[in-house]
């Protein structure tokens, strides 16, 4: 067992004053703690961006990959410790754009981790073009007359693509994120959530503020049920994707990594790599 | 007697000339014959003219023959397209059916089986491969008992009744074509075999073998040709080794995935040719940077883009060498035999581990799919190497960090797994201080640069090249790489029997250029022919590049999709020698 404080180190981020990172930083670091994690059995990988660096920020074994690809990695990760707990995490270009390819196959693959985006609808550390999550009409430094393609729904996307879990949440809400990262951590499968998380730099529009006017919480909508997927799709929909919570979770399936047929139950990355003469053997048959 | 023949079967892809060759040769390599197999295929699945070709021999070969013997055809294209190869006296069985006609000109026996009419007379024209198969094996007077085994262990999971319908279909082959041709042909009698045990695979089979007796256990990889074979292999022998085959959404996944995976301490690889090889850019690059090791098998194929999926080409070698933004380490090595194919992925494994970098080991289509014969794999030669690889570290003081960078003399740093208590640390594609933390610092930057590029100094590899070199002062110096070795040996013994002093140097190790073994071999020849099958001469440009040799070295290539032929090389090399390269570009 760990404190919260196990799992700080002592870097400065390098976020601006007031950016929603840092909400997601200290989340992950109570629900690490919450859910009994010591620092060494936790990697975190990250991508490329202003959330990328965040695999720096936590006392735990941390891996910044490349822009869109912090969830091959991650899995490629998990794969070979299944002991460790794995989580990924990036923004909505690295996830949504560039990373889109392996997000959905990362939902269908269903491997056991948990998949954290910093969504703040722009693009930061390139100081300020559209993001996939950009409102259509956004005006940025690469959509000066507005954005014209229309906003990706990546929850709705995920569902359709088989997701076992799906939660959203708000940098603002430290409580529920820690939560949704603690049942996130805990759910075997992958489980996504996605966080409006502000950047206070260049997206003037979906502020703070802006986002705890239009949010519901599904705490307060009577009768939601996450084991429902049409429900939650229907939601999804009806609010263009302004709810935050459990909205999806199907505990019923099994990971990815527990239907392998024949895959070792000890983590592979202790197993002994020289195989025996007779194993050997057996295997040049084949050829004879 | 004859010590060796070739032997062609052709028809329509989907036809079951795969099926047929695999049992004619394996037939073979229980009688201890040394083979050398040749896929002619195309990209599509069913239809479309497809052959087969097996030399066999009674001493080890590594080349396809420039003629024919024997063509066991199935459609008069088949005739059309192959009959030219065919020596004269050379063989034809076809099909009755279709009336075959041989070309003018030729002076060929013609057997003319009613292949399937004799197949539907069993049932069904599907045993029309083992009536004609069967014809082919009586005419060389071969013993049936070998290739009825083969046959039973090709059709055995069909069942008992499927096998015996094939064994007839055999013997009605041979018993038809033994009574048109009144017995064996004499001309055709091989010498029996040493009897020495081999194993008949391709590249890809020994490759895959060797990364699984490496202790690979997890492939992520997106399907392509001329790679799959790998992945299929491991699909099916993994599991029961603990591990798993990841199929991924592409190339990149497949790269990075397996970054992840040797990050978390598993050997792990992915295999592609050419446009997988293109996306994996950046995954290499951030190997080279983290010092995470990674092994990744390139099966050229025809470039660029989709190129020539299926055919022959040795196009990568500037990508593999030169490929990712920025400088790495990177260690590219190239088999140039099946038992290279299976040692070298054990040294690939070791190499990544020992340097921390990316290992590419370069095949091309004919090592990867050419089926040969082979001596039997060595179980002592089996060694692993994790290189630095630390357990059990002291804990660290709060909020320490464990070096995983540290400055060392030869720049290669402990590593340590992730679950290790005092192992923690940082690893990024960020320019980065000894425990991983993101550093701008000039000084860093620097020390770091040359710390990564200097792990490669202390390189040491098994045979970085391999020289069959009787000459101190030759008067050619042939040098390839990768499948070509076996038809350059074959033209060094007719060049020599026209009295040129001639020597053969392979390279094995690509980068960094071996220029030290290379230069022994160099020096003192008079002419120096570079042979690749690509247009451009990538391995003749990393000669001038790094041995002083220009002024003499002349570049044969080949960029048809087609591989080289002995004689083909043997007459190029004549011309080039005497006439120099007419087309080579000023320097």
């Amino acid at each position: 067992m760990a404190t919260f404080k196990e799992f700080r180190n002592n870097v400065k981020p390098n976020w601006c004053p007031g950016c929603g990172d840092f909400s997601v930083q200290a989340a992950i670091q109570r629900a690490a703690a919450n859910v009994g994690l010591t620092p060494e059995n936790l990697a975190v990988i990250s991508g490329i961006g202003c959330s990328g660096r965040i695999s720096g920020y936590v006392n735990a074994y941390g891996f910044h990959g490349i822009h869109g690809r912090a969830l091959p990695i991650a899995q490629g990760v998990k794969l070979a410790n299944r002991d460790l707990t794995v989580i990924a995490s990036g923004g909505d270009g690295d996830g949504f754009a560039i990373g889109m390819g392996h997000t959905v196959h990362a939902i269908r693959r269903n491997i056991n981790m948990t998949y954290i985006v910093m969504d703040n609808q722009i693009y930061g550390l390139t100081k300020g073009q559209t993001s996939p999550r950009s409102a259509v009409g956004f005006k940025t430094k690469s959509t000066p007359e507005g954005s014209i393609e229309s906003t990706l729904a990546p929850l709705e996307i995920a569902l359709a693509s088989g997701a076992t879990f799906v939660a959203q949440s708000f940098s603002s809400d430290l409580k529920q994120l820690t939560a949704l990262i603690e049942q996130g951590i805990q759910h075997e499968g992958f489980s996504l959530i996605n966080v409006f998380s502000p950047c206070v730099t260049f997206n003037k529009i979906n502020t703070y503020d802006w986002f705890k006017e239009n949010i519901v919480n599904l705490n307060t909508v009577e009768g939601y049920d996450p084991s429902n997927r049409i429900q939650a799709m229907t939601k999804l929909m009806e609010t263009n994707g302004m709810i935050t919570g459990l909205i999806y979770q199907d505990s019923s399936r099994k990971s990815y990594e527990n239907q392998i047929v024949g895959f070792r139950s000890e983590p592979l990355a202790q197993q002994n790599l020289k195989i025996s003469e007779e194993a050997f053997e057996g295997l040049l048959k084949e050829f004879k | 007697m004859i010590n060796q023949l070739s032997w062609k079967i052709g028809g329509q892809q989907g036809e079951g000339v795969e099926s047929t060759d695999r049992i004619f040769s394996t037939a073979l390599n229980r009688l201890g014959y040394y083979l050398y197999g040749y896929r002619h295929f195309s990209s599509r699945i069913k239809g479309g003219h497809t052959n087969n070709k097996i030399r066999i021999s009674t001493a080890p070969i590594r080349a396809i023959s420039d003629d024919l013997d024997i063509l066991v055809a199935f459609d008069q294209e088949s005739i059309d397209l192959n009959a030219h190869e065919l020596r004269s006296g050379g063989v034809i069985v076809a099909d009755a059916k279709f009336k075959p006609a041989v070309p003018e000109g030729l002076n060929v026996q013609l057997f003319a089986v009613p292949i399937t009419a004799i197949a539907e007379e069993l049932g069904t024209s599907l045993y029309k491969n083992m009536v004609a198969s069967g014809a082919s094996w009586a005419l060389l007077g071969l013993p049936l008992e070998v290739f009825n085994k083969a046959v039973e262990e090709e059709y055995g999971r069909k069942g008992a009744i499927v096998v015996e319908k094939n064994i007839e279909a055999v013997r009605r082959g041979s018993q038809f074509v033994l009574e048109q041709a009144g017995g064996p042909l004499s001309a055709f009698q091989l010498e029996p075999a040493d009897g020495v045990q081999k194993l008949f695979m391709i590249g890809n089979d020994a490759m895959a073998l060797g990364a699984l007796t490496a202790g690979c256990r997890i492939m992520s990889a997106y399907p392509i040709t001329p790679a799959s074979e790998i992945m299929e292999y491991l699909i099916k022998q993994l599991p029961k080794f603990g591990g798993t085959v990841v199929q991924t959404e592409d190339e990149i996944a497949a790269a990075t995935m397996a970054i992840g995976s040797n990050y978390a301490g598993v050997r792990a690889m992915t295999a592609s040719a050419g446009p997988g090889l293109s996306l994996m850019m950046e995954a290499i690059g951030l190997a080279g940077m983290t010092e995470t090791p990674l092994v990744i098998v390139d099966t050229q194929r025809g470039g660029p883009s989709t190129g020539l999926p299926t055919k022959q080409e040795q196009s990568d070698l500037n990508a593999m060498v030169y490929g990712t933004h920025g400088e790495i380490p990177k260690i590219v090595i190239a088999p140039s035999s099946i038992e290279d194919c299976f040692y070298d992925m054990i040294e690939a494994f070791n190499l990544a581990e020992k340097y921390q970098c990316p290992v590419i080991v370069m095949t091309d289509l004919q090592l990867s799919l050419g089926k040969q014969s082979c001596a039997v794999l060595d179980y002592d030669r089996i060694v692993i190497d994790r290189g630095r690889l630390v357990r059990d570290v002291p804990e660290l003081e709060t909020h320490g960090q464990f070096k995983r960078y540290e400055f060392t003399e030869n720049g290669i740093s402990p590593r340590v797994l992730p679950g290790e208590k005092g192992g923690l640390h940082h690893v990024t594609g960020v320019e980065h201080d000894e425990v991983g933390r993101p550093s701008e610092s000039a000084i860093n930057r620097q020390r770091m640069m040359d710390k990564r590029l200097g792990k490669l100094k202390s390189l040491e590899i098994r045979k970085a090249v391999v020289a069959d070199a009787p000459y101190e002062e030759p008067d050619v110096l042939i040098i390839g790489m990768g499948s070509t070795g076996g038809t350059i040996d074959q033209a060094r013994i007719k060049l020599e029997q026209e009295g040129w002093k001639t020597n053969h140097l392979t390279i094995r190790q690509i980068h960094p250029f071996p220029t030290a073994q290379v230069k022994r071999y160099t020096e003192r020849a008079k002419q120096i022919i570079v042979l690749e099958n690509n247009a451009t001469g990538q391995l003749a440009d990393q000669l001038k590049l790094n041995v002083d040799c220009r002024s003499k070295l002349t570049s044969m290539t080949k960029y048809d999709g087609t591989p080289f032929l002995p004689q083909e090389v043997y007459s190029k090399s004549k011309e080039l020698v005497l006439n120099g390269n007419l087309q080579r570009v000023p320097q």
